[in-house]
């Protein structure tokens, strides 16, 4: 058993949910309430990653972050090291194709909620800021825990992007995912079996704790 | 002391749905439009509550202009004092009913809120029923928190748009009497939109009849009601031919 690739697996999608809560609160909303021009190409490219090969997101974010390109260069710049092969690079991999995981039930968290509702509050003197978080948050938080326990168990699973862009290395880029992958390849099946066992029971409690909150709330909001 | 002004609407626009309307209500009279659907008697209302946003137009209400496209003037709906009664009453699924109604209250210090929301409560008979959720009522009592909520906030006027139609015939009788009780007791300008002539009867001062975005004729409900001035607003009133 790596325990060191399930911490990193963990601090991995922890850092993703958190990163991704606004970032999915901010789109999901803007997405539900706004028409804008081009929007359907936006809801496209937000879900690009579900249809995508993990090969090409994985080639697209090598090119992207590699130190050649103008992220990549800024990023060492900045930090002094590469954005390939390390966790910040991991990261972001993780983020961008995370987004519809956690964008897309949030968006439909927030078209759930009766438009006559939130015209109400708006009449009763509520700021476009106070509609958020006394209508639209509490409404649609059900959706939000979803669509952030999605991002979180994806996390935890995703293999292809993240092997190429953060390699194997243990203890930076080494996640429970690719941690299998090796046990598999150097015939340690009772490892990988009690890590593939691990990564089960973890998603299938954070997906059961989901479904059954928003359930609870459903009936609460009749 | 000679009485501040009540509401002054005129509301101009091509589409979506078109309107070309203009008319007035003096503080304390209830003002009907009626129309059959789609006439866009609901778009005025919106258009008033600033829920919508008509081509050109204006909406003034107790000296305060709210809409004035010639100046550039558009107060957002939660700048503007209006109280909304919504056909199907459209309240705050995730808050008990107390709090729907101190949630319009926001112009009182919190220590305030709850006690006056409570009062407001009472005033239309849901006293102990406070920690309730919208779903545990009838549809009665939720228009009635509506209507505490739409009170709540002090509004300059007060938009009712087809607020009975959902409830049964005895829950709206006891409801047309409030809303009676309402217009004796605010002196604010009331408009409600409804297609049942019975209520325009017994609730309202003045009458608009409108299709098409346009008002057909306006005067009092028994005037209207006696000599309708076309076939048009005969139609519009859906009442029997000559």
């Amino acid at each position: 058993m790596d325990w060191a690739a399930l911490a990193l697996s963990l601090k991995l999608g922890a850092l993703t949910t958190l990163v991704l809560a606004p970032i999915g609160v901010i789109v999901g909303r803007a997405l539900a309430f706004t028409e804008f021009a081009g929007k359907g190409v936006a809801e496209a490219a937000v879900a690009l990653p579900l249809v995508l090969p993990p090969t090409v997101l994985g080639y697209y974010l090598l090119s992207a972050f590699g130190a050649s390109s103008p992220l990549g260069g800024a990023w060492r710049a900045l930090s002094g090291h590469n954005l390939v092969f390390s966790f910040d690079g991991l990261l972001v991999a993780s983020i961008l194709i995370n987004l519809p995981f956690a964008i897309q039930p949030m968006q439909r968290g927030f078209e759930a909620i009766p438009g006559d509702v939130r015209e109400a509050a708006a009449c009763s003197g509520l700021s476009p800021w106070r509609v958020l978080w006394r209508i639209d948050l509490p409404l649609a938080w059900p959706a939000i825990v979803t669509g952030l326990t999605l991002a979180f168990a994806h996390t935890l699973g995703e293999f292809g992007v993240v092997l190429m862009v953060g390699g194997a290395i243990p203890g930076e880029t080494r996640t429970i995912a690719v941690a299998i992958y090796d046990s598999v390849e150097a015939f340690d099946n009772s490892a990988a079996g009690l890590m593939s066992a691990m990564l089960l029971t973890i998603s299938l409690v954070a997906l059961s704790l989901t479904y059954a909150l928003s359930r609870k709330i459903g009936r609460r909001h009749g | 002391m000679a009485d501040a002004p009540g509401l002054d609407v005129w509301l101009k626009q091509s589409g979506p749905i078109a309107l070309d309307v203009r008319f007035s209500c003096a503080q304390g009279q209830l003002l009907a439009l009626v129309g059959p659907s789609g006439s866009g008697k609901t778009t005025i209302l919106r258009a008033i509550a600033g829920l919508t946003r008509p081509r050109e137009g204006y909406v003034a209400c107790a000296g305060e202009v709210w809409f004035d496209m010639t100046k550039g003037v558009a107060a957002p709906a939660h700048r503007r004092r209006v109280g909304l009664v919504f056909q199907s009453y459209a309240l705050f699924p995730n808050m008990n009913i107390l709090t729907n109604v101190a949630a319009a209250l926001g112009h009182l210090p919190v220590s305030q809120r709850r006690a006056r929301a409570a009062a407001l409560l009472a005033s239309v008979h849901l006293q102990g029923l406070e920690k309730r959720w919208p779903a545990e009522l009838s549809g009665g009592q939720q228009q009635r928190v509506a209507l505490a909520r739409a009170l709540a906030r002090e509004p300059a006027v007060l938009l009712l748009d087809e607020p009975f139609s959902a409830v049964d015939r005895r829950t709206r009788r006891a409801l047309h009497d409030e809303i009676a009780a309402l217009r004796r007791n605010l002196h604010i300008p009331m408009v409600l939109v409804t297609h049942d002539l019975g209520e325009v009867a017994a609730l309202a001062d003045s009458v608009c009849v409108i299709d098409g975005g346009t008002i057909l004729q306006s005067g009092t409900p028994q005037a209207v009601m006696a000599a309708p001035l076309n076939a048009e607003v005969r139609n519009a009133l859906d009442l029997p031919g000559e």
